[in-house]
């Protein structure tokens, strides 16, 4: 073995599993939409989700939040863990889980309010008042969106009259105003054009560094360009989980070969 | 053939037209007659008496031409119903929106609209048999003619126009709204109120102006249970007349065609007219500033 091989086989060693997924099924009525799917995923890093439409990435992602919880037929069995705890086993605690577990979802969906009201939203709803705690956070979260250049010198003005890039990366940063932990990105880019896409990737790239990020995209280079893993689903089912690169290049499964080579999706 | 359906065509595009002119043209009648009459009103009494003279008298011999008491009323019972209709619309709204079932939803908005069915006749008695005795239970001094009671089941009655106006706004809220409130962790009540009332504030306002403009023109209500009392007063607790009402009384009375008293009645609808045309003006504009465009 290499230097280098075991240095990166340390590195993992060392790193947490942030998130886990414990057998899970969800049903939607009398759909299936997850069978069995158990994933470990370390802390500080990206994980991207792929497969075709309708294979359950965006339930899956979306079960770390629950924002499944409230749709009609949605049954789940299974765990979840979040630094090794269940979060469905406390029925209480969803405010607070929102507040570990950020989302960005997949179009930009600012609130009707300016700029400045739509970062400090999280912070209003759990009764912060002090406009100079406001004002840095705001003024932070935005710097960490790379968006604070460009807005600083009209934070009153209305979110809505920002562009589709801008917006996203708004909303980036008004998940980032709560300083979760983990971010959870619903196909982030996909209806951004290619320089705005560019700019959330990179950003990726930097907050990893602070969070334990999961992205479901369409888009395959873009797994490739910003995950450590990749988890490949399939008509529900976890058909593939490991190392980015090894995913791409030497895939262990003929179904992830088949979808990575273009031959359906 | 082909010039039989072109034929036709015509023909249809003609009745529809028709149709749309015989609105137009109604309007258009009414406004004429309205101001016409007015005219010759105000070519006795000057506009200026008009706005602000404190009485209005015009069936005494001592006649005063005032219609602030007149307004006064109006604005009054409008402002009663307003007061009952607002709070208790909008949290119907949101409660069918937000908490509510789609089955519990389904059967009972229409059962709300029921309300708006009713006969005014039947809430004008209503209000004076059962809504002023209650309230007098309460109000000792209450008298039998009052404000408050037809403001409040007037209130009632508009309740559907604004609940079910407000519901349509908040509907119309994207899902997206509500999915970026919760995923920060905002309860429901939170979500409500800081995101979907904000963003449906222009619609909810519309429902209310038209809420409002209801109540103005509502007549038999105030007819049967206010006191047709013309009064300059903003106390609920007395009897006072709308204009609407005043309008009633004079036309079920004997005024002789063309005279001063008869011509009252078409300067107290041309105030009516101009306070609608306010109001709807107010609704436009509101709606055009700030509603906001959802993709």
């Amino acid at each position: 073995m290499t230097q280098i091989h075991s240095d990166t086989s340390q590195k993992e060693a060392q790193s947490k599993v942030k998130l886990s997924a414990r057998n899970i099924f969800v049903d939607y009525g009398a759909e299936h939409v997850l069978k069995d799917v158990s994933i470990d995923i370390p802390e500080k890093t990206v994980t991207a989700l792929i497969g075709p439409s309708g294979c359950g990435k965006s339930t899956f992602l979306r079960l770390f939040n629950r924002m499944n919880d409230h749709l009609e037929g949605f049954q789940r069995k299974g765990e979840i863990l979040i630094d090794g705890e269940d979060i469905y086993h406390d029925q209480k605690h969803l405010e607070e889980l929102r507040e570990t577990v950020g989302m960005v979802f997949q179009k930009p969906n600012p609130f009707p309010k300016s700029i400045y009201e739509n970062v400090a939203y999280g912070l209003r709803i759990r009764g912060v008042k002090d406009k100079k705690r406001l004002d840095q956070v705001v003024e932070e979260s935005l710097i960490k969106a790379a968006l604070f250049d460009e807005v600083k010198d009209h934070l009153k003005k209305n979110a809505l009259s920002l562009s589709g890039g801008q917006q996203q990366r708004l909303c980036l940063a008004r998940s980032l105003a709560v300083d979760p932990s983990i971010l959870l990105m619903d196909e982030p880019a996909s209806a951004l054009d290619p320089i705005s896409t560019a700019k959330i990737e990179e950003l990726v790239e930097e907050l990893k560094k602070k969070h334990t990020i999961l992205i479901v995209t369409h888009n395959l280079q873009q797994a490739r360009r910003v995950s450590d893993q990749t988890a490949f689903l399939y008509f529900g089912e976890l058909v593939e989980y490991g190392n980015t690169e090894q995913v791409f290049t030497q895939p262990k499964e003929e179904q992830t070969a088949h979808y990575i080579g273009g031959r359906f999706g | 053939m082909k010039q039989k359906t072109r034929l036709a065509e015509h023909v249809i595009k003609m009745i529809l037209f028709l149709c749309a002119l015989v609105t137009v043209l109604t309007t258009a009648g009414i406004i004429w007659v309205l101001f016409s009459e007015s005219i010759s009103f105000f070519q006795t009494v000057s506009l200026k008496e008009f706005l602000t003279d404190t009485e209005w008298t015009p069936l005494f011999t001592q006649k005063h031409f005032g219609i602030l008491p007149l307004v006064s009323g109006t604005l009054l019972t409008t402002f009663i119903a307003i007061l009952v209709a607002l709070p208790v619309g909008l949290t119907i709204a949101i409660y069918l929106n937000e908490y509510a079932s789609k089955r519990f939803r389904k059967v009972i908005k229409p059962v709300l609209e029921i309300l708006a069915a009713v006969p005014t006749v039947v809430y004008g008695f209503f209000a004076l048999v059962v809504m002023t005795p209650f309230l007098q239970k309460i109000i000792p001094d209450l008298p039998g003619f009052n404000a408050l009671s037809p403001g409040i089941i007037m209130g009632i009655m508009i309740i559907p126009f604004v609940s079910s106006l407000s519901e349509d706004a908040l509907f119309a809220v994207p899902q997206s709204l509500r999915d970026a409130s919760y995923g920060m962790g905002a309860t429901r009540l939170q979500t409500v109120f800081r995101v979907l009332l904000p963003a449906a504030s222009s619609g909810i306002v519309s429902a209310v102006i038209l809420a409002v403009s209801r109540a103005i023109g509502e007549t038999m209500i105030v007819a049967i249970a206010a006191g047709q009392q013309p009064n300059l007063t903003f106390n609920p607790l007395e009897s006072v007349e709308t204009i609407t009402t005043y309008i009633v009384q004079v036309s079920l009375g004997d005024v002789p065609h063309g005279s001063i008293e008869y011509q009252t009645i078409f300067a107290a609808g041309a105030m009516l007219f101009v306070l609608t045309l306010i109001l709807n003006n107010i609704s436009f504009q509101f709606n055009r500033r700030y509603r906001q465009k959802y993709e």
